[in-house]
C-alpha cells in the first residue's frame, strides 16, 4: 500500500526524521493561509501517489501567500501527467505547503527488503533527485549499502559509515544519525517494504532535511497498523482491483480484451504467457486463489464482466484440493445469474474433472470446452477475434 | 530414494485445530503420510482425526519422535510456529501459510541462522515423494512415483507439471514448492543440489517466475554443478512492471526480474526452455530422447 508525500513524512517526524515544516491544503485559500502563518517563501507540492510531479508542473516555489495560492488554484484539480502514472495521468485533490529552506546539497536515503540476504538495507548515494535505479545501472559505485541486523537494528556506526561516505560534514554527523536511526525504526515499526528519502537535503542553515518522502508498505502487516491503515487513498487505486481484494482475489487491469479468471498466480501469469503466445491479449490478470470456492468464482465473473473491454473469457483451474465438479457449479450459476455476454473457453483439470466437465455440458450455455491449456488459449484468441471455432 | 521426505518421515502439524489444518491433516494421512501428532497452544490432550494434540512442538517431538513438521498457523503467528520448530531441532519444517509479514520472516531468518533445520516456503504448497509421504496441499492422487524431480516457485503451476509429466508415461521422485514469497527457506540451488546428489532422479522440471534473481543463481548452479538434464519454465513473460502479480515476490521492479532475463540465463546454463506452460512435458521428452506424439 502507498500513502502521500504529507502521509509519510508526518508518520516519519513521529520517528525523530527531519521534515520541513508544512500543511496541507485542499483549497487555494487555505493553501494562502498557510504561506501566511509560515511567513516565509513556500513550495507548492500536488499529492498523488507518484514521482515526476515537478516535471509534470505540479511543483512550484512561491515568494508571497498571494502567488501561494495561485499555483495552488493552478495545481488543485489539474491532472498531473508524470513518467509514473500513465499517459491518462491523475487528478490532484490536495497540496502540501512547506516553508522553502536553501538548499546546499541533494542526496538520496532509501531502505528496502534485500530478498538475498533476507536483510532490511539502508542504501544512501550522493546523486540525489536522481532515480536510484538508473544511478544503479550507470554508476553502481555511488551506491553505499548497510544491511541491518535484525536483532540489534541499524547501529549508530553504520549511519556514521553512510554519513561519511556521502561526504556530510562531521558537524552534521549527529544530526545524520538521528535521521537514519529514526528512519529504520520507522520502517521496521510500520512494517514497511520501502522507505525513500529522495532527495535528502542538506540545508544552508546547517540541518539535514526531508524535502521527499515516499513510503510504501507490506500489504500482509497492515492488520497490526490501524493507523496507517486509514491512510489509504481509494481515489489513488484502480476501482476494479480494490473491489477484487475486498473478496481476496487478486486482480490487475490490463490492456488487452480477454478476461482471465484461473486458481493461482503462477498458472495466472501463465495462462496470460500462453494467450499471448498465441496472439491475443490479456485483459487481466485475476488468481482466484490455490482453493477458490463457488462464490468466489461468482465474484470473479462479475468483475471480469464489469471491464467492458472484454470480448471473451477463459476460465483455466487446476482443481486440487478445490474440485473441479464445485468449480463448473460456480461457472454456471454465475453464467447464469450475470448473463453470459461473450463467448467462455473453460479448461478444467484435477479432481472430479469428468463431473465438473459433465456440470457444464448439461447447463446447455454457450461453454466452449478445451482439452488443455494450449488448446484454450488458442481457442479464446479465436473467440475474442469474433471467429468461428 | 527421494530428497527430503520419505516413508519414514514423522510428521506433526502446527496448526493442527484449525479448519485448514484440520482437513489436510486428513488428506495427509489418506495418502499414507505418517502423522504423528499435532501442536496447538492450549489445547493438549485432544485429538484430531485420532492424532494426538500437543501445546508445543517440544512436548510433541517428545512424546512421538517427529523429525518434521508443517506450518497451518495463520500468517501473523506463522514465523513464530516456525522459530519454535527450528528451536526444537527438525530435520525440515514445510511452511504453507500465505501471507506472513515480510519483516517477520527477515525476523524469523536471523533466529534459523546456524541451526540444522530445512525450512521450505512459506506461502508454498508443500513437498511430496509419491507413493510415499505427502507434507502440504497438493492433491495427492495426480503424482505417481517416478524419476522426475520438480521444484517450483508456485502451486497450481507445480500440479499442472505433474500431469504433463504423467501424461509422457513418467513419474515424480519428489516434487517441491519453494513458495512464491520474497524471503523463504529452501531455495532452488537446495533443490537442484539435491535433485543431483538423489540417485533415483534422472532429470529436473524448474518452474521460475518474474520477482528478484533466486532463478538466474539457479541457471549458474546448473551450469557449474548439474550433470542431470534441466527443463525450466518461467511464468510472467507478458507480465507488466511495477505490478505484483498475486505472489508477493512476483514484481519486475526497476527493470529487474523480467522473465526474458531469466530465459536468457536459463539457456545459457544449457537449460532446456519451455516456450509455454502447456510444453514442458514436451520439452522434458525432448530431452530425455523419448518418443511422444
Amino acid at each position: 500500500m502507498n500513502i502521500h508525500e504529507y502521509q509519510a513524512k508526518a508518520v516519519l517526524s513521529k520517528y525523530g526524521v527531519a521534515v520541513p515544516k508544512g500543511k496541507v491544503a485542499d483549497t487555494p485559500a487555505e493553501a494562502e493561509t498557510i504561506a501566511e502563518e509560515f511567513g516565509t517563501a513556500v513550495v507548492v507540492k500536488a499529492q498523488i501517489h507518484a514521482g515526476g510531479r515537478g516535471k509534470g508542473g505540479g511543483v512550484k516555489f512561491a515568494k508571497t501567500p498571494a502567488e501561494a495560492r495561485e499555483y495552488a488554484k493552478q495545481i488543485i484539480g489539474m491532472t498531473l501527467v508524470t513518467h509514473q502514472t500513465g499517459p491518462q495521468g491523475k487528478k490532484v485533490k490536495r497540496v502540501l505547503v512547506e516553508q522553502a529552506g536553501r538548499i546546499k546539497r541533494e542526496l538520496y536515503l532509501g531502505m528496502v527488503i534485500d530478498r538475498g540476504l533476507s536483510r532490511v538495507v539502508m542504501m544512501a548515494s550522493t546523486e540525489g533527485g536522481m532515480e536510484i535505479e538508473t544511478v544503479a545501472a550507470k554508476t553502481p559505485e555511488k551506491i553505499l549499502k548497510e544491511w541491518v541486523d535484525p536483532a540489534v537494528g541499524l547501529m549508530p556506526f553504520q549511519a556514521r559509515k553512510l554519513a561519511f561516505g556521502l561526504g556530510i560534514p562531521g558537524e552534521l554527523t549527529g544530526k545524520t544519525v538521528k535521521f537514519m536511526t529514526g528512519l529504520y525504526k520507522a520502517f521496521v515499526d510500520t512494517d514497511c517494504s520501502l522507505a525513500e528519502i529522495n532527495p535528502l537535503v542538506l540545508t544552508e542553515d546547517g540541518d539535514i532535511v526531508a524535502l521527499d518522502a515516499k513510503m510504501n508498505f507490506d500489504g500482509n502487516g497492515l492488520f497490526r497498523h490501524k493507523d496507517i491503515e486509514v491512510l489509504r487513498d481509494f481515489d489513488e487505486e484502480d476501482p476494479t482491483e480494490t473491489e477484487a481484494s475486498r473478496f481476496g482475489l487478486s486482480y490487475i487491469s490490463l490492456d488487452g480484451d480477454i478476461g482471465c479468471m484461473v486458481n493461482g498466480a503462477g498458472l495466472a501469469m501463465a495462462t496470460m504467457d500462453m494467450i499471448k503466445h498465441c496472439g491475443g491479449n490479456p485483459a487481466n490478470f485475476l488468481d482466484v486463489g490455490g482453493g477458490a470456492s463457488a462464490e468466489q468464482v461468482t465474484n470473479a465473473f462479475r468483475l471480469i464482466l464489469s471491464d467492458a473491454k472484454v470480448k471473451a473469457i477463459l476460465v483455466n483451474i487446476f482443481g486440487g484440493i478445490m474440485r473441479c465438479d464445485i468449480i463448473a457449479e460456480g461457472v454456471v450459476a454465475a453464467a447464469k445469474t450475470l448473463g453470459l455476454s461473450v463467448p467462455l473457453v473453460v479448461r478444467l483439470e484435477g479432481t472430479n474433472v469428468e463431473k465438473g466437465k459433465e456440470i457444464l455440458a448439461a447447463a446447455k450455455l454457450n461453454i466452449i470446452p478445451a482439452a488443455d491449456m494450449g488448446d484454450a488459449a488458442k481457442k479464446v484468441v479465436q473467440a475474442a477475434a469474433g471467429r468461428a471455432n | 530414494m527421494s530428497i527430503f521426505i520419505n516413508r519414514d518421515t514423522k510428521v506433526l502439524v502446527q496448526g493442527i485445530t484449525g479448519s485448514v489444518g484440520a482437513f489436510h491433516t486428513k488428506q495427509m494421512l489418506e495418502y499414507g503420510t505418517k502423522i504423528v501428532g499435532g501442536v496447538t497452544p492450549g489445547k493438549a490432550g485432544s485429538r484430531i482425526e485420532g492424532v494426538p494434540v500437543f501445546n508445543s512442538v517440544y512436548d510433541a517431538v517428545k512424546a512421538t519422535g517427529a523429525n518434521a513438521s508443517v506450518v497451518y498457523v495463520p500468517p501473523g503467528f506463522a514465523a513464530d510456529a516456525i522459530c519454535e520448530a527450528f528451536d526444537a531441532g527438525l530435520d525440515i519444517v514445510i511452511c504453507i501459510t500465505e501471507g506472513i509479514p515480510i519483516l517477520d520472516m527477515v525476523k524469523a531468518k536471523r533466529f534459523m541462522d546456524g541451526k540444522k533445520t530445512r525450512l521450505v516456503g512459506p506461502n508454498c504448497p508443500g513437498v511430496i515423494t509419491p507413493g510415499e509421504c505427502k507434507i502440504g496441499i497438493m492433491p495427492g492422487y495426480i503424482h505417481k512415483p517416478g524419476t522426475i524431480g520438480i521444484v517450483s516457485k508456485s502451486g497450481t503451476l507445480t500440479y499442472e507439471a505433474v500431469h504433463q509429466v504423467t501424461s509422457i508415461g513418467m513419474g515424480q521422485s519428489t516434487c517441491i514448492g519453494i513458495g512464491g514469497d520474497p524471503i523463504n527457506g529452501t531455495n532452488f540451488i537446495d533443490v537442484l543440489s539435491a535433485f543431483q546428489a538423489d540417485p533415483k532422479t534422472e532429470a529436473v522440471i524448474m518452474i521460475g517466475e518474474i520477482g528478484g534473481t533466486a532463478e538466474e543463481e539457479a541457471a549458474a548452479f546448473v551450469k557449474a554443478k548439474m550433470t542431470k538434464p534441466v527443463v525450466g519454465f518461467v511464468a510472467g513473460q507478458t507480465a507488466p512492471k511495477g505490478k505484483r502479480m498475486g505472489h508477493a515476490g512476483a514484481i519486475i521492479s526497476g527493470g529487474k526480474g523480467t522473465a526474458a532475463e531469466k530465459i536468457e540465463a536459463f539457456r545459457a546454463a544449457g537449460i532446456s526452455v519451455s516456450e509455454t506452460p502447456s510444453d514442458m512435458g514436451k520439452t522434458l521428452a525432448r530431452r530425455l530422447g523419448l518418443k511422444v506424439k
